[in-house]
């Protein structure tokens, strides 16, 4: 039974060095969770999210908690480059494990089907292929002069996302955002923060149940109102553009960044 | 509501509507066009070619804005886009690249050597894997430089073309920029430039290109949008557009997220 209870209970489960599946923005991101994390002082996690990242890796990046991100993109959209990420990798400070969005998504649908390999079309030919060791290329087995990419299974220690709401039995909401089932399903353990507690049993409505994540997959969910902000958590309410913008120019430089860092992470510490 | 404006299909063609245009030539009758995030004006070309149709009673093509809530009918999440490119289900998809080089080879992750780079950009996205799969995938970058456009990519995110053995179902059809449109021949590896736009010449085009093209004596100037199409793309396509691009059709079009439809 999932514990339900405060957030730094929740992330008790997140430990230095572990491989962490978070969602990319529209999924709902775990800001309230990240900075908790970076406040906590983590190091050396192994960040792998689905299948892009934003703000969440870039201050992860240049808050030094991170040893490896495995992803698609990492961009500030229309606010631009994300600085740390860059600057990270320029100086070659983490390492990059650069992929291809459906790449993450079937390396966690091996792990959902407990089998090893998935195949996947596309890629022969790439650069993104090239730096990619761990994926290999056999010849269609079933088919004739036919290579195809298989990706190993990627089982996450923990998955971490935000979603609208949970029950009291860790049924969480996730609605069309099914990627965050695929998340969980592949994870060791999942961790949920929410905007607020369901009365109820999710399960219990054929509408919703439809849109439930089952609490079977759920270890820890901790009410966190407007957790996913400065980013958006769609249908509930939008980016904060003005403090992405902010974070932008600020992130610029590192004492910009360590600005940010003591004025929107640290500073909640005596809240 | 045009708010007492006069018949807007008479005001002057903005760059970016003659792009989309073009664009919407480029996509054919198809039934299912999808577009990537940060891409306002093949946005605005696959919501053109979606409206005109409508007014000529044909149904299609589907449009997904993958930035959308509204127009993005996926319910089995991030995947599902991908799943239904690897089986045909889309028609046509659009590319850009920090480089992009003679052979229709794409790059959307750094300049110099990978583990040293001089410069990084966010990542390959989807594009290893949808420039493969999706049957007409339209290259477009509105920076025409010798920079962008380049004999040899540092990186290939994604190949133009690849060995015959290899899955191929899909690839580059054309790239259009802002100076002008050159088609793709898939068989030769290489761009033709097919149409000059206004106000550009084809000795501009050779000298801010870095990439070898085949370039035919006579080269048309790209036509520019007629009237109807115009009309359609500032009165039914702006406000659909407005929702998550509003910056772009407050300058383009000179309407905002408000302007009543």
């Amino acid at each position: 039974m999932p514990v339900v209870g405060s957030l730094d209970e929740a992330l008790v489960g997140i430990q230095d060095g572990c491989l962490l599946a978070v969602p990319r923005e529209v999924s709902g991101v775990p800001m309230e969770a990240t900075r908790a994390l970076i406040r906590r002082g983590i190091r050396n996690l192994r960040l792998f999210a689905l299948p892009t990242s934003s703000l969440q890796a870039d201050l992860m990046i240049g808050a030094g908690c991170l040893a490896s991100l495995e992803t698609s993109a990492v961009s500030l959209g229309e606010f631009g480059p994300a600085p740390r990420f860059t600057a990270a990798i320029k100086a070659g400070t983490i390492h990059m494990k650069d992929a291809t969005c459906p790449a993450l998504h079937a390396a966690l649908q091996a792990s959902e089907k407990g089998v090893p390999f998935m195949p996947l079309r596309g890629l022969i030919g790439s650069d993104v292929l090239r730096e990619r060791p761990d994926w290999t290329v056999i010849d269609n087995p079933l088919g004739e002069n036919d290579p195809i990419v298989l990706l190993p299974a990627i089982r996450p220690d923990v998955a971490l996302f935000h979603a609208p709401t949970a029950d009291r039995n860790g049924n969480v909401w996730i609605g069309r955002q099914r990627e965050l089932a695929t998340m969980a399903h592949a994870s060791a353990a999942t961790v949920v923060t929410v905007e607020k507690l369901h009365d109820g049993d999710l399960l219990a409505d054929p509408v919703l149940a439809a849109g439930t994540l089952p609490g079977f997959y759920v270890d820890a969910v901790a009410v966190v109102p407007r957790g996913a902000w400065p980013l958006p958590l769609p249908d509930h309410y939008d980016a904060d553009a003005a403090h992405l913008a902010e974070y932008a120019r600020l992130a610029t430089t590192l004492e910009g960044f360590a600005e940010y860092l003591e004025r929107h992470v640290y500073a909640q510490r005596a809240a | 509501m045009r708010s007492g404006r006069p018949d807007v299909s008479t005001e002057p063609t903005r760059p970016e509507e003659l792009l989309a245009s073009v664009i919407a030539d480029l996509i054919g009758d198809v039934r299912h066009v999808a577009v990537g995030n940060a891409s306002p004006i093949p946005a605005t070309a696959a919501l053109l070619t979606r409206e005109r149709n409508k007014l000529q009673g044909v149904p299609r093509p589907y449009v997904s804005l993958l930035q959308s809530r509204k127009h993005n009918f996926f319910t089995d999440g991030a995947r599902e886009l991908f799943d239904c490119a690897g089986q045909g289900r889309i028609d046509v998809f659009f590319l850009s690249g920090g480089e992009i080089d003679g052979q229709g080879n794409i790059n959307l992750v750094s300049i110099g050597d990978y583990h040293h780079p001089t410069a990084r950009f966010p990542g390959s996205f989807g594009s290893a894997y949808l420039y493969y799969v999706v049957p007409r995938v339209i290259l477009f970058r509105t920076e025409h430089s010798r920079r962008t456009l380049v004999e040899k990519v540092s990186f290939v995110s994604a190949p133009g073309i690849s060995e015959a053995n290899v899955h191929r179902s899909g690839g580059p059809v054309a790239l259009v920029t802002n100076r002008c449109l050159f088609g793709f021949d898939a068989a030769r590896g290489r761009f033709r430039l097919q149409s000059v736009h206004p106000g550009h010449t084809v000795e501009e085009i050779v000298a801010e290109t870095g990439f070898a093209f085949e370039c035919p004596d006579e080269v048309p100037t790209t036509p520019a949008p007629s009237a109807e199409t115009l009309r359609v793309m500032r009165e039914l396509v702006a406000p659909e557009l407005a929702e998550i691009y509003p910056q772009f059709t407050a300058s383009v079009f000179g309407i905002g997220a408000q302007a009543p439809h």
